[in-house]
């Protein structure tokens, strides 16, 4: 019986197949017909357009907005007139070098050139930790673990030297500032060079990934049970009692959340930049 | 008393991977840095009660980057280094390391190992002329 069914899919498969060759040829001398005019010589071969598959069962969704970090500018009592040309430069810099969205804890490659290294090109992969700069000099940092030895890497998104920045893994973590890496076990920052891009669509929120890391023994490099960087990120039940906790909190300021002075709400100043940052690409 | 010879290298080398750290954890390296051994040489990877450390660094200052030679205490001897690598973070575009990595060096220039087993900076390649059998036995460039 089963093979019976077995041997049905088969012939199900070598039909399709069949069909599909059909469906190939019959395109292939389409194109000879519409090529072969004038001229008696055999045409180049022009590879058939690749199919836009449109899923018209789901509701257009919109491509998700974004601003990168740095085109906001901090607060402060500079002239707004030099945060405003600094962004000109960076567009035009944009125009030039693709810099894709990403995310403290997206992996990324940089590609630089390089005087010293081999062919004058150096790329590097790595998860990015930190972002940090605004304008010009917006940096972030990567960090990755090359045969044991903990690497990091503070590349300046707007250097003339950069070539090309990839994401190969576009993903948020739990923490906005993933420094404590450098104090967690090899594995949670050990990428490998030779990974292959992970598709996201357009339209899709960025994933949140919940991972929580396992940290060494201490002493760490910041007491990052400590409140004032507030981690989610990290297993505290793992390598701290709960005395150890609870001490940690006295270092808590609860009244900081009350202070209005520090408030900088940025969402009219961000959707501005963006009208704008939009406007000068679509140039 | 031969028992006591036995055991009390044992127990300080259990004392040195010990749960505190004494030198500032950033800073470039200069003198007393505890600094980590990345080729394979054996005077650099035969097990001792005390961990190798700078005595002398050879610049102006008196602090130790990326290039610099400095002068290593290691197993009781005097042996002249080359740093690649310090926890420190240097330019902008430039590795930093998770250690503060040297490779030891003869008197002349002449690496003391065959392989180093650590990424290396691609900018040491600047002292291509000094160092470059050094450069050579190197496995990999960040």
């Amino acid at each position: 019986m089963a093979a019976r069914t077995q041997r049905a899919g088969t012939l199900i498969r070598l039909l399709g197949n069949v069909r599909f060759q059909n469906e190939r040829m019959f395109s292939v001398f389409s194109v000879r017909l519409r090529a072969a005019g004038p001229s008696d010589e055999p045409p180049k071969f022009t590879p058939p357009a690749k199919p836009v598959i449109v899923d018209k069962s789901k509701p257009e969704e919109a491509v998700r907005r974004f601003i990168s970090p740095e085109f906001i500018p901090p607060r402060q009592r500079t002239n707004p007139l030099k945060f405003y040309l600094e962004r000109k430069d960076m567009l035009q810099r944009r125009n030039v070098l693709n810099i894709p969205e990403f995310y403290v804890g997206s992996v990324l490659s940089v590609t630089t050139s390089d005087p010293h290294a081999a062919n004058n090109t150096n790329r590097f992969v790595g998860i990015c930790t930190q972002r940090s700069g605004k304008g010009l000099g917006a940096t972030f940092i990567l960090r990755n673990i090359i045969d044991g030895q903990g690497v990091e890497i503070c590349y300046e998104l707007y250097n003339p030297r950069v070539k090309r920045i990839e994401v190969l893994k576009l993903e948020k973590r739990l923490d906005d500032n993933l420094m404590y890496l450098r104090d967690a076990l090899p594995e949670y920052s050990t990428f490998d060079f030779d990974m292959k891009p992970v598709h996201l669509s357009p339209t899709q929120d960025v994933p949140v990934n919940e991972l929580k890391v396992r940290m060494k023994p201490r002493p760490w490099s910041k007491r990052w049970e400590r409140p004032k960087f507030n981690i989610q990120g990290i297993r505290f039940d793992l390598c701290l009692t709960p005395e150890q906790m609870e001490h940690a909190q006295k270092w808590a300021e609860p009244w900081r959340k009350y202070d209005m002075l520090k408030e900088y709400d940025t969402s009219s100043l961000e959707e501005k930049i963006y009208q704008e940052v939009q406007a000068e690409l679509r140039k | 008393m031969a028992f006591s010879s036995m055991a009390l290298p044992k127990m300080i080398s259990t004392i040195h991977y010990r749960s505190f750290s004494v030198s500032t954890v950033v800073a470039a390296i200069q003198k007393m840095t505890r600094v980590r051994v990345v080729d394979n040489s054996s005077l650099g990877n035969t097990p001792y009660h005390r961990s190798p450390r700078v005595i002398h660094v050879y610049t102006k200052n008196g602090v130790g980057k990326v290039g610099d030679t400095v002068l290593l205490a290691i197993k009781g001897q005097k042996k002249k280094a080359l740093i690649v690598g310090h926890k420190m973070p240097g330019p902008k575009m430039s590795p930093r390391f998770d250690s503060n990595n040297v490779v030891l060096i003869e008197e002349n220039g002449n690496p003391t190992g065959t392989r180093i087993k650590a990424p290396i900076p691609t900018h040491l390649r600047k002292l291509e002329g000094d160092y470059s059998k050094l450069l050579a036995i190197a496995q990999r460039f960040v």
